[in-house]
């Protein structure tokens, strides 16, 4: 089980960009369909997922050695679910208003894959710092892809971003852009924008790790 | 594969393992609920005083009440469940009440606050608290200065005994409110619009009754606690 990868740069930007769990790997649509109506639940939600990729990854690296591989995925369950209870706590603190505008998604960060994908393809081989760091840039490339669209949605669904009115009186919002059909038209919209650049660049899409990992 | 290995080089590991993890995950959840938790409460205190305040204009402190086998008390920290807000002034006058609601609408429950006048028995406000409804649709029973307007004087007088309301609230389809108890749809969101009035119905003869029966338990309370 030698895979281990030396610590460089592309630890870090590879989840944010080449390897973006949701533009190029397509996992975790769960969340980013349903909490990316409006540009601040695409950031909480963005955020939080960071916060227990982070915390599962350094938790699962420092343990590396004393998981068997028989109840590994148990162990990476339990860990992921302990920093998900954590970041629940936390939201609520900051703000009951985002809690439930986040609703059950929250919860549901545990059965995020790219969580899942992380310990099991990284932190279980990694040392810590690098399991944060390659875990860090996965977030926050997931984050950038909420935001994305979060901005088309919260711009055309209700003509403002952050809440702030940018498209004035006159505009009458697509409503349609809030509901579950924007999160998907708009999801089609990037992914044919990633995939066309990345073919007029001539780079292989990864496809044999889309289906590894499935959705 | 074929020999497996004895019971004890096996499980040994993975019991170590999962205890390991459930020691961790157990110290770690209890120090963030015993950091949070003030702060959540305190949220939530002030969510709620940000409704009240905002319903009974002059109001500046608040006391709880709980509807316990028919009678009114004041709520102590124990008290789980609905409560009735009381809001005061500076003076220690009774401003009014708002009491909660909540019924199934379009999608999920809509759960809400109203605030009541004793004086004129009518509702005077209403406030959504929280809802799945459709943005763009069923939202708009929390945004609609329309819909809204039909909860400044809404009826909800007793009967002459005081046991229920003389008339249930009812919400009717869009243009065709007649009377003072009924409560205008928002065309294109009937659904969304009757579970707001299915609430305030409800809420209404489950808390009216012991209100007008202790009103002045309520009038008194400024200064208790
Ligand atoms: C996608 C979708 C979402 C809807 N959301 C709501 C809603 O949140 N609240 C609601 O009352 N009606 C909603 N409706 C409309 C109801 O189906 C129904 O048409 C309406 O409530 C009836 O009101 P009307 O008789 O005034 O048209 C929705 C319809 C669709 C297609």
């Amino acid at each position: 089980m030698n895979t281990e990868q030396p610590l460089t740069a592309d630890t870090f930007l590879a989840g944010l960009w080449r390897e973006n769990p949701v533009f190029v790997t397509v996992l975790g649509m769960c969340p980013t369909l349903a909490v990316s109506n409006s540009v601040l639940n695409a950031l909480a939600m963005g955020l939080a997922t960071t916060f227990v990729l982070i915390g599962s990854g350094a938790l699962v690296s420092l343990l590396r050695n004393v998981i068997p591989r028989a109840v590994r995925i148990a162990c990476y369950i339990a860990i992921i679910a302990t920093f998900v209870t954590v970041v629940d706590y936390l939201i609520q603190a900051i703000s009951l208003r985002l809690y439930q505008a986040l609703g059950a998604f929250i919860q549901l960060i545990v059965v995020n894959c790219i969580i899942l994908g992380r310990a099991e393809a990284y932190a279980s081989r990694h040392p810590p710092l690098a399991s944060m760091i390659n875990a860090a840039g996965n977030g926050l490339g997931f984050t950038l892809a909420l935001l994305c669209l979060g901005t088309v949605r919260e711009l055309l669904g209700s003509g403002s971003l952050l809440g702030i009115p940018l498209l004035g009186p006159q505009f009458a919002p697509w409503v349609i852009m809030l509901l579950p059909p924007g999160g998907f038209f708009v999801l089609g919209g990037w992914l044919l924008l990633f995939n066309w650049r990345q073919r007029k660049q001539g780079v292989k899409i990864p496809v044999a790790e889309v289906h590894r990992h499935g959705a | 594969m074929n020999t497996p290995l004895p019971l004890e080089q096996t499980s040994l590991p993975m019991i170590r393992a999962l205890g390991l993890i459930a020691l961790v995950s157990g110290v770690l959840i209890v120090v963030a609920y015993e950091q949070t938790a003030p702060r959540i409460e305190r949220n939530r205190q002030q969510a709620i005083d940000a409704a009240v305040f905002a319903l009974l204009p002059g109001a500046q402190t608040r006391r709880d009440f709980v509807l316990a086998t028919n009678t009114l008390r004041a709520a102590t920290v124990a008290d789980q469940g609905d409560r009735l807000y009381a809001g005061y002034d500076s003076d220690g006058q009774l401003r009014g009440l708002v009491l909660p609601g909540a019924a199934a609408g379009y999608q999920g429950v809509v759960s809400l606050l109203y605030s009541y006048d004793i004086a004129c028995a009518c509702v005077t406000g209403m406030r959504v608290l929280q809802s799945l409804e459709t943005p763009g649709l069923g939202d708009r029973i929390g945004s609609d200065a329309a819909f809204l307007q039909n909860f400044h004087q809404l009826d909800a007088r007793l009967d002459a005994a005081g046991n229920r309301p003389a008339h249930a609230i009812v919400t009717v389809r869009h243009g065709r409110r007649q009377q003072a108890w009924e409560i205008d749809a928002i065309a294109g969101a009937t659904i969304s619009s009757r579970a707001v009035g299915k609430a305030i119905a409800r809420s209404t003869e489950h808390w009216l009754p012991a209100v007008h029966a202790q009103i002045s338990l309520l009038q008194g309370a400024a200064h208790e606690h």
